[in-house]
């Protein structure tokens, strides 16, 4: 187990850099495009949506496809329970995800990008297409050939799937497609297709502000950088904090617990469940527990099965329904709950349901299907009792 | 619908007639008719040289994009853990009680409809609602009876929910 380091408040997501006139674009341009993208890999820098992909190998393997068709995509669908990260992004800070992502435009050689915007942050357009069009002003005048336009999402969880939103963009049902061949292979329109984090964008554009050393002082060896996080449930301080990674998550129930916290959900509903006893020796960061930041506090008030049942509920009317495991499956999980409590099933069905996520786990065809198992046993597991009584 | 025709078409030249422009067209008509009718579907298979059955495929896969008649604002309450903690029950109680109908309903006059949906990004500030695309937060009963009247009173509230 690694270390903690504590709990290191940051302020450089939100702190005062933010142009509008897009000097650090303005910057990277008249960098080598392959020494921008060394800085990015040699950054440590790993996704902020959740899966945690480096983004340095994402861009390199864009930018190594032949052809000059390519894409670049931000992925604004934040749709995991608990998160609200990206939304302050959108909100406060757009000119540094658009700046991100105009700098990855340059590296890899794509001239189109777009913003994949979820349906519920529908409110927030005429703001985002205010700035895109400061944004195109800016470019013009530096002779930089981007244009992003904004999609917007209808309602469908899956589609923050990288390969599912692709499909979405395309004017198709968001049903994730199988990988290989990956995005960065074939994408939008088949052709390659960077598709990142609003947070993820926003650190590129700062290691290309402040330098990859300075960027690297922030987290640790395997978690470089601060992250962005969503905090609610039982808490007085509900909101977005930005944080070092590689915290315990001790330290983190210190600052943000009521203390009286039984349990946080590390990751939303795809993510992990870890119970009091466990929260000295868990840590919030790619060497331990990594999360796209959501993080949901329960209280010894709470019903854990209440818990379950509902990121259950959630599962089942998000999943696309394209492949078995991952339609019959999160139904099956949900009526097996449901059985047990109401004693039509013995405790000894869990065993069963435990054995189907598991099995859903590895035969779904995207994380959305082999997610479910991660909040599914982690409270099954450690909250045996609150299952059957 | 005669007009349906010449509006499809009007959607149609602006958004284009590639398959990746159907979304933008289905939102557009959505936003604007509260309904996906199937008349609007054929007529939107037809400009774009799709099958009826591709577009209504394509818009049954989002929630948003309803193809019954909802009324002119619908409300849509978060319905995450979080805000089941923080009070949504008695939110939607309120808002049944008011409106007089069930989740899932439209009142009889048109104006409102009903629904609940998933995590809609304000976790930290729960409960929360859309109102079509305005976000409500920290809701209690008596904001509910606010925010309503302000609807049934102007069409729209001018109560601009403070978003921080």
């Amino acid at each position: 187990m690694a270390p903690s380091n504590g709990l290191k408040r940051v302020d450089v997501i939100f702190g005062a850099y933010a142009s509008t006139k897009y000097l650090i674009l303005q910057k990277s341009i008249r960098r080598e495009k392959q020494e921008i993208i060394q800085d990015i890999i040699d950054s440590g820098l790993r996704g902020r949506g959740g899966a945690g992909f480096p983004t340095g190998l994402k861009w390199k393997f864009a930018a190594a496809q032949p052809g000059n068709e390519k894409y670049v995509i931000c992925n604004a669908d934040e749709g995991e329970p608990g998160t609200f990260k990206d939304r302050e992004i959108l909100m406060k800070v757009p000119q540094k995800m658009i700046s991100g992502m105009a700098i990855c435009a340059y590296v890899i050689g794509a001239t189109k990008a777009f913003i994949y915007l979820r349906g519920e942050y529908q409110f927030m357009v005429p703001d985002l297409q205010k700035e895109l069009d400061n944004f195109h002003e800016q470019a013009r005048e530096m002779n930089f050939d981007l244009t992003i336009e904004l999609r917007m999402g209808s309602g469908a969880y899956v589609c923050g799937e990288e390969t599912a939103l692709i499909e979405s963009m395309e004017g198709k049902r968001g049903e994730p497609r199988n990988k290989p061949p990956f995005p960065v292979v074939e994408g939008f329109h088949g052709k390659p297709t960077v598709v990142n984090n609003v947070e993820t964008f926003v650190n590129a554009n700062m290691i290309c502000r402040i330098g990859v050393e300075e960027f690297i002082k922030l987290g640790t060896q395997d978690s470089r950088g601060s992250k962005l996080f969503s905090i609610s449930g039982d808490t007085p301080k509900a909101g977005v904090h930005e944080l070092e990674l590689g915290m315990k998550l001790s330290d983190f129930v210190a600052e943000f617990g009521d203390d009286d916290t039984k349990a946080v959900q590390v990751g939303g509903a795809a993510g992990f469940c870890v119970p009091r006893k466990k929260f000295d020796t868990t840590i919030i960061g790619f060497e331990g527990m990594p999360t796209g930041g959501s993080m949901m506090l329960f209280n010894s008030s709470r019903s854990m099965y209440h818990v379950l049942h509902n990121y259950l509920e959630f599962f089942e009317e998000e999943s696309c329904g394209q492949c078995t495991p991952c339609r019959v499956g999160c139904q099956q999980l949900l009526l097996g709950i449901e059985a047990i409590k109401k004693q039509e099933r013995p405790a000894s069905y869990l065993n069963q349901l435990l054995k189907l996520s598991e099995t859903m786990k590895i035969a779904s065809k995207c994380g959305l299907g082999q997610s479910v198992a991660n909040s599914f046993s982690s409270i099954v597991e450690n909250y045996v009792e609150e299952m059957i009584y | 619908m005669n007009q349906i025709q010449p509006y499809v078409r009007s959607l149609a030249d602006k958004y284009g007639r590639e398959r990746e422009c159907l979304l933008p067209i289905l939102q557009e008509i959505v936003a604007t008719e509260h309904v996906l009718s199937q008349d609007a579907m054929v007529e939107v298979a037809r400009e774009l040289n799709l099958s009826a059955a591709e577009v209504y495929g394509t818009a049954s896969f989002y929630s948003f994009l309803n193809t019954e008649p909802y009324g002119k604002y619908v409300i849509r309450v978060c319905k995450s853990i979080v805000a089941e903690m923080k009070g949504k029950k008695e939110i939607v109680d309120k808002l049944c009680d008011i409106l007089k109908i069930k989740v899932g309903e439209t009142t009889p006059n048109g104006k409102f409809t009903l629904l609940e949906t998933n995590d809609i990004g304000w976790s930290d500030q729960e409960p929360s609602m859309l109102i079509n695309e305005k976000p409500y937060t920290y809701l209690t009963p008596e904001k509910i009876v606010q925010i309503i009247a302000e609807y049934q009173a102007n069409g729209k509230s001018n109560n601009h929910q403070q978003i921080n």
